[in-house]
C-alpha cells in the first residue's frame, strides 16, 4: 500500500484552504469531519496497438479530487470539513488487507477495482457499516444477484451504456448490425452485453466475426481490414467490441462497405466525454482540465459523482454517519446535478445511480440517452440498464 | 384564422414602440427587436459569448457580460459602439445594477467570486468569495443586500453591500440559476434548475416562506427546470421560464400557486417585459428565437427569429 504523494499534497492544501475559509467566514462553526478514501486496486493492463491514448495514472482519482474541491467550498460555508485520502495498491499486493486498514479510519470509500475485488471488499466485516461506492465496475452481477447493501454504484452498468447506444441506433433506424469481437474476456463480456441490448431494442445482429489479427496492423489497415470485413452480410452499422481499446480505432474508414462504426469506437456510449458542453458541463470540463491537465473521462465522472453525492447528503442532513447518508441518497426525491441536464438519483432496489448516458464520437455529442420516445413508468433513465423486475438483488429490501 | 391571429397581435401592440435587446451566446451578437414591427432591426457585434445584459437607469448605456472575453462591455445603445470595457473578473455570466445606478455586482462563473465594480471610476471595489459557479444575481430595492446564487454549491449568498461581505448563506435546491427580490423587497425568490423548484425566503431574516413546484401534463418531471423569472410591476404575478419543458409558468405571487403554463420556444431561458408590461419577451436558447407573450391573456403571440442561443434580454423604451 502506498499513499500517493500528490494526493497527500492536494489533501493538505485543500485542508489549509478550508481552514482559512471557515475561520474567515464563520469562526464559530463547529467542524464536522467527513473523511473519504479513494481505494484503488491497480491492474496490469494488456498491451494495446496504439500509444496514442494511454490510460491516465490518475484515472478516477482526478475526478475525485475535483469533486472534493467543489464540495469543500460548500463545506466551508457550513462547517463540514471534507478530506480525501488516496490509497493505491500495486498489482499482486494484498488489496483486502489494505481495504481493512482503510476502513479503520474512513467509513466512506470509493472503490476502483475489478468486480471480484470490489465484492470481496464489500464483504469484509469492517465494511459492514461503511458506505462504499463502486466507481469502476460495470458488471451486471454487482447490480443483481451479487448486490450488497453497503455498495452503491456511480459507475454505470455496462448494459446501460449498451442500451444508450441501441436507443440512438433505433432513433436513426439503423436496425441491421454486425459485430467484430476482440479476443479478451472483457471484449467477450462487452459483446454479450451489446448482443442482449440489441435484442432488447429489437435490432438484429446479422453476423459476428472474431478479431484474429496478431500482427501490428498500423501500416496495413488499408489492405487487411477491407478484406477482413468483405464477407459480412450487408448491415447499417458495424459494432466493435474492443473493451481494452486495442484495435477498434483501426476499423473505421477501412470497412468493405462504407458504414458507421459503433461500440468501442466511432459512436461510443459513455458516462462522460470531453465533448459534452451543454447543461453547464463546460464549467466542469474547465475545472477538471485545470486540475488534471487532461480531458475528463467516464471513470473520473463516476468518482466525481460519488463524492458529490456524499457532499449533497452531508450538506442536507448535517451528518457524516454512513447509514444516515445511505438512507438520504436512496430516499425518494433525492436529486443532484451532474451536468447532464437531468437530476441524478439512485435506484432504491440495487443502489445504482440513475444517469443519462452520452453517445458521442471523437468530436461531438451525438445524443444523450434516454432519447425522446423511450418511456418508462417511473423515470425515463430507467430505460437504461437493468430494471427492477430483471434484478435478482434483494439486499436493498426488494 | 390567420387574420384573427394577426388582428389579435396588432391589438396587443403597445402604443409606444420599444426595443428588445437579446444577447446571442453562440453568435457573439445582440439582436435588437423593434416592438412596433416585431422584427429584428439591428444585429450588433459584441465580445465573446454575451450573456447578461442590462441598461443604465436612463437607458443611455447598455452593459453586456462578454463571458469568454472576461469583461463587461459598455455600449452606446444608439450607435452600437463599445465605449469601454469594465474590469469584471474572469468569466462574467450575470450581473445586477445597484439602485444607485453606479455599482455592478457581477457573478464570475469560473472563479467562484462575486465582483463589485464602480461603473464611473471603472474600478473593482471588492471581490467576494462565494460558492462554486456563481450565477444568479439580485439586489434588494434598498440596495443593502446583494444576492449571488452558486450552481454547484446550491446556495444563495446574502451579501451586505455596506461591507461587501457575506452575512448569510441559505441552501436551496439543486443548481440555482436566478434570484429576484419582490418589488417591495420583502421576499427573495431563487429558482433551482435541477431541483425543479423556486424557493421563497423572507428577506428580513432569510427564513424560508415556501417553495413553488411545477407540473406540466405530458412533460417528464425532470425536464421541468425553472431558470429565469420576472414579477409583474404590480407584484401580483410571476412569470417563470421552465427551460427544456418549453413552457413559461404563470405564478400567483401571493398564494405561490401556479395558475397556468404557456408553450413557448425550445429551452426557454430568460425574459423581460415591455415598458408598459403588456408583453413579455422570452429567449429560447435551442430554437434560437424570442417568444412574445401577451401578459393579460397569458398567451403566446408570435416567435421572432434571432441569433444562435439567445440568452439574456433587456428592454429599453
Amino acid at each position: 500500500m502506498r499513499l500517493l504523494p500528490r494526493a497527500r499534497r492536494a489533501a493538505a492544501t485543500g485542508l489549509l484552504a478550508l481552514l482559512g475559509a471557515v475561520l474567515g467566514a464563520n469562526a464559530a462553526l463547529a467542524e464536522l469531519p467527513v473523511a473519504i478514501t479513494y481505494l484503488r486496486a491497480e491492474v496490469d493492463r494488456p498491451p494495446v496497438l496504439s500509444n496514442l491514448d494511454p490510460v491516465p495514472d490518475d484515472l478516477g482519482i482526478a475526478g475525485a479530487r475535483v469533486a472534493l474541491a467543489d464540495t469543500q467550498t460548500t463545506g466551508s460555508f457550513l462547517g463540514h470539513a471534507y478530506t480525501l485520502s488516496v490509497v493505491s495498491v500495486p498489482p499482486g499486493e494484498d488489496v483486502l488487507a489494505a481495504a481493512t486498514a482503510v476502513l479503520q479510519s474512513s467509513r466512506l470509500v470509493l472503490i476502483d477495482a475489478p468486480t471480484d475485488t470490489t465484492l470481496a471488499i464489500a464483504d469484509l466485516a469492517q465494511a459492514r457499516d461503511a458506505l462504499l461506492f463502486n466507481v469502476a465496475s460495470g458488471a451486471a452481477r454487482l447490480r443483481s444477484a451479487d448486490c450488497r447493501a453497503n455498495l452503491l454504484h456511480t459507475a454505470p452498468e455496462d448494459a446501460a451504456r449498451a442500451d444508450a447506444l441501441m436507443q440512438v441506433l433505433v432513433a436513426r433506424q439503423w436496425t441491421d448490425l454486425v459485430m467484430l469481437t476482440g479476443p479478451n474476456p472483457a471484449d467477450r463480456d462487452w459483446a454479450e452485453t451489446l448482443r442482449a441490448s440489441a435484442t432488447k431494442f429489437g435490432l438484429t445482429i446479422r453476423a459476428e466475426q472474431a478479431w484474429t489479427f496478431d500482427t501490428d496492423l498500423r501500416e496495413s489497415t488499408m489492405e487487411e481490414i477491407p478484406r477482413f470485413t468483405q464477407g459480412l452480410p450487408d448491415h447499417d452499422v458495424l459494432l466493435v467490441a474492443d473493451a481494452t481499446d486495442d484495435f477498434g480505432r483501426y476499423v473505421e474508414h477501412h470497412t468493405w462497405l462504407p458504414r458507421p462504426v459503433a461500440g468501442s469506437d466511432g459512436m461510443v456510449p459513455t458516462a462522460w466525454s470531453p465533448v459534452i458542453e451543454a447543461w453547464g458541463a463546460v464549467q466542469l470540463q474547465n475545472r477538471f482540465r485545470q486540475a488534471a491537465a487532461r480531458p475528463m473521462q467516464g471513470q473520473d465522472y463516476a468518482a466525481w459523482t460519488a463524492i458529490r453525492a456524499i457532499g449533497e447528503a452531508v450538506t442536507r442532513s448535517n451528518t457524516a454517519d454512513p447509514a444516515s447518508l445511505r438512507a438520504y441518497l436512496l430516499a425518494d426525491g433525492f436529486q443532484m446535478d451532474g451536468f447532464k441536464g437531468r437530476g441524478l438519483s439512485f435506484r432504491a432496489w440495487n443502489g445504482q445511480m440513475r444517469q443519462p448516458i452520452a453517445v458521442a464520437n471523437a468530436r461531438a455529442l451525438i445524443s444523450l440517452a434516454p432519447l425522446a420516445g423511450f418511456l418508462h413508468q417511473r423515470n425515463e433513465m430507467d430505460t437504461l440498464g437493468m430494471d427492477a423486475p430483471e434484478s435478482a438483488c434483494t439486499a436493498f429490501g426488494g | 384564422m390567420r387574420t384573427l391571429a394577426l388582428l389579435a397581435s396588432l391589438a396587443a401592440l403597445p402604443a409606444t414602440a420599444a426595443e428588445v435587446w437579446v444577447t446571442n451566446e453562440k453568435d457573439d451578437t445582440i439582436s435588437v427587436i423593434d416592438t412596433a414591427t416585431m422584427e429584428v432591426t439591428r444585429t450588433i457585434p459584441t465580445g465573446e459569448r454575451p450573456r447578461g445584459i442590462t441598461f443604465s437607469k436612463d437607458f443611455s448605456r447598455v452593459y453586456i457580460c462578454a463571458s469568454d472575453s472576461d469583461t463587461v462591455q459598455v455600449m452606446d445603445p444608439n450607435t452600437g459602439e463599445i465605449l469601454h470595457d469594465l474590469p469584471s473578473g474572469e468569466d462574467p455570466e450575470q450581473f445586477v445594477l445597484a439602485p444607485d445606478d453606479i455599482h455592478l455586482y457581477i457573478a464570475n462563473e469560473d472563479d467562484a467570486v462575486t465582483t463589485v465594480v464602480n461603473t464611473q471610476t471603472r474600478q473593482v471595489v471588492a471581490q467576494i468569495n462565494v460558492g462554486i459557479e456563481p450565477e444568479g444575481m439580485a439586489i434588494s430595492p434598498d440596495g443593502r443586500t446583494a444576492i449571488t446564487t452558486s450552481e454547484t454549491t446550491n446556495m444563495a449568498h446574502w451579501i451586505d453591500t455596506a461591507t461587501n461581505s457575506i452575512k448569510a448563506n441559505t441552501l436551496v435546491d439543486s443548481r440555482p440559476r436566478h434570484a429576484e427580490f419582490t418589488g417591495d423587497g420583502r421576499q427573495l425568490w431563487v429558482s433551482s434548475e435541477i431541483g425543479g423548484t423556486i424557493s421563497v425566503f423572507n428577506a428580513e431574516d432569510q427564513t424560508p416562506i415556501g417553495k413553488i413546484r411545477f407540473e406540466i401534463k405530458g412533460v417528464n418531471a425532470d425536464l421541468v427546470q425553472p431558470v429565469g423569472f420576472r414579477f409583474t410591476p404590480d407584484g401580483k404575478t410571476a412569470f417563470v421560464a421552465l427551460g427544456p419543458s418549453n413552457h413559461v409558468a404563470v405564478v400567483n405571487a401571493e398564494t405561490l400557486e401556479v395558475e397556468s403554463y404557456i408553450l413557448v420556444g425550445r429551452r426557454v431561458w430568460h425574459m423581460a417585459f415591455s415598458p408598459d408590461a403588456t408583453q413579455l419577451f422570452t429567449t429560447n436558447g435551442v430554437s434560437g428565437d424570442v417568444t412574445v407573450i401577451d401578459v393579460a391573456s397569458r398567451t403566446a403571440l408570435k416567435s421572432i427569429k434571432v441569433g444562435r442561443f439567445p440568452w439574456g434580454v433587456a428592454v429599453r423604451p
